[in-house]
């Protein structure tokens, strides 16, 4: 079972807001999923690759050349809830 | 299945009995009517955003519209070369069309508008497609219900009582009751081909590489795929043929030639080998779902196939590992969304750091925040060894399952879904049930082949659709679109 602690620190880590239900609900919740995925530990995984991508593919590149599309700024920059001179405005990140 | 098919309205363009704007105007018509009681569309198109492909480009303005909808009457009714001249379609809406909205189930995105088009979206167009609207989705495509989407869940044709399969289950849906001729939808572990089972239609998740992302919401980025949902099989090939290929804004394509497969779904293929995992039919599967599938199974048979006993041994590790890899991936990709440069953002936040903490917090349904918490906890520092890693790993032992029954066999079939379409309600209080919904679709999602659902009846308990499920190797799409295609005809 995760701790309070534990389901506080990982909503930070996440940039989460919660209230206490949903503190609680997840704390529940969260554990068991993770008591279900406890079952990966009875795969023999000794010697085994983790498999990253199922592709194959290594290394896809393509020529750092302008592909002459137009975006349009109102779309861009025009969907921030703040924005000057067409950039986009962020609140402070230190408290005055 | 009723209503129209690709081919049927090629004929009746190609003999005059209709013109592509008439087809259209009734389908809107239609969705206008029966859309309110199923929850299919988040929103519908006027006839201006379709047909731009082909018509002048739409500007603002309403004496525009009503030009260039003139200029659309008088076009020939004659089908152009174009494939999909005048058919209307579905688009789920966690892919883009531009300058339309797409909010992807999402409260986070409700009045996001969309700044370009998805890959798939520019093929269709310059295919000739109309565009009818965009359909439900579990929110950010994560669900198995549609009970996940911040607008309502969507409801299944063949009862308004239950769920239409997720997360594509407004573009099922729209299929099934005839509001498009076909659908796109996305799979990430399931979501094209859960819906199309519990809809009693075609849905076909391509191999991972096979059509471009770009323009999809990213959920879980190793998973993704984007699919196509019919009427029947021929329809599927079609559809599939003009959205797949290397894409320079998807570094995951694979730059693989696009075989003709609406061409080949009769050639001849007697003998094949099919593969029947014996773990799909053990404890979880409903009867009335085996009994179909048994009996597609022997149809096969006599239509001169062998069939033969595979094993999948790791098949009981595929849905934890899925639920480790999924939602580390959705941890980072859904980081995105911070309230800074598009989607909602909080008016409660004092400096930056609150910005994200309550945009997230308001915008975010359950279902997200669950999968943020889990994947953020497993990718968190000493954890990453005991989950993220040991999942791949596991995931590699699943691909080599595969690989190893794939020696054997040409394709390997089964259920898609465990039970048929639930009640709306049932399971929403269990995310775990709701997780093992997907346990059929997820280990194709892990190995990242191509896989097929095709309706093979009615429950004989629920009267309800199932589902029978036919995988391919890696980029053997042709194989499981001929099978379905000929199974199809003899169902």
């Amino acid at each position: 079972m995760l701790t309070d602690n534990e389901v506080s620190h990982i909503a930070k880590l996440a940039r989460l807001e919660l209230n206490e239900t949903e503190k609680e609900k997840f704390k529940k919740e969260l554990s068991a999923i993770l008591d279900y995925v406890e079952t990966l530990n009875k795969a023999d995984t000794s010697n085994v690759e983790p498999l990253m991508q199922v592709t194959g593919l290594v290394n896809s590149v393509r020529e750092d050349e302008s592909r002459g599309i137009e975006y349009k700024p109102e779309f861009l920059i025009g969907q921030a809830p703040e924005s000057k001179n067409n950039l986009v405005k962020v609140k402070a990140i230190l408290k005055k | 299945m009723k209503g129209h098919t690709i081919e049927s309205l090629r004929n009746g363009y190609a003999k005059g009995e209709y013109s592509p704007q008439e087809i259209f105007d009734s389908y809107i018509k239609k969705i206008k009517k029966e859309n309110p009681k199923l929850n299919a569309y988040l929103s519908v198109f006027t006839s201006a955003v379709g047909m731009a492909s082909e018509g002048p480009r739409r500007v603002a303005g309403e004496e525009s519209e009503q030009k260039s909808q003139q200029t659309f009457y008088a076009r020939p009714m004659m089908p152009s070369d174009k494939a999909l001249f005048g058919i209307p379609c579905a688009i789920k809406d966690n892919i883009l069309i531009e300058d339309t909205v797409t909010t992807a189930g999402s409260k986070i995105l409700e009045n996001y508008r969309a700044a370009y088009d998805a890959t798939v979206i520019k093929k269709l167009k310059s295919a000739g497609a109309t565009f009818l609207g965009k359909t439900n989705c579990d929110e950010f495509a994560m669900g198995t219900s549609t009970e996940n989407s911040a607008f309502g869940p969507t409801r299944n044709p063949h009862n308004l009582e239950r769920v239409p399969g997720g997360s594509s289950g407004g573009s099922a849906a729209a299929i099934a009751a005839d509001l498009a001729v076909f659908a796109l939808g996305s799979d990430t572990g399931g979501s094209v081909r859960q819906p199309a089972a519990m809809c009693g239609i075609v849905g076909i998740k391509p191999t991972y590489g096979r059509v471009s992302r770009h323009g999809l919401i990213a959920m879980a980025s190793s998973f993704d795929q984007i699919g196509v949902l019919a009427k029947n099989v021929s329809d599927s090939a079609q559809v599939l043929e003009i959205i797949s290929g290397h894409d320079l804004f998807d570094s995951t394509t694979v730059d693989l030639d696009v075989p003709n497969w609406s061409q080949n779904l009769d050639r001849d293929m007697k003998g094949l080998r099919i593969g029947v995992p014996k773990e799909f039919f053990r404890e979880g599967l409903s009867f009335e779902v085996e009994e179909k599938i048994r009996h597609c199974i022997s149809k096969l048979e006599k239509m001169g196939h062998k069939i033969k006993e595979v094993s999948l041994p790791n098949f009981d590790y595929a849905l934890a590992a899925y639920y480790i890899l999924v939602p580390s991936e959705v941890s980072s990709n859904l980081a995105r969304f911070d309230g800074i440069r598009y989607g909602h953002s909080t008016t409660k936040a004092m400096d930056l750091a609150e910005t994200y903490f309550f945009s997230r917090a308001e915008g975010f349904g359950p279902e997200s925040k669950r999968r943020i918490m889990l994947g953020t906890y497993a990718l968190s520092a000493g954890y990453y060894d005991a989950y993220y890693l040991k999942a791949q790993k596991v995931r590699a032992l699943i691909r080599k399952d595969f690989d190893d029954a794939f020696v054997e066999v040409d394709v390997i079939v089964g259920p898609t879904a465990p039970s048929t379409a639930f009640k709306i309600g049932e399971k929403s209080d269990d995310p775990l049930a709701l997780y093992l919904e997907d346990i059929y679709t997820v280990p194709i999602n892990l190995a990242g082949l191509p896989a097929l659902s095709l309706p093979c009846g009615l429950g004989s308990k629920s009267n309800m659709p199932v589902g029978f499920h036919i995988i391919g190797k890696a980029f053997d799409e042709e194989t499981i679109l001929r099978v379905g295609h000929q199974l199809e005809q003899n169902i």
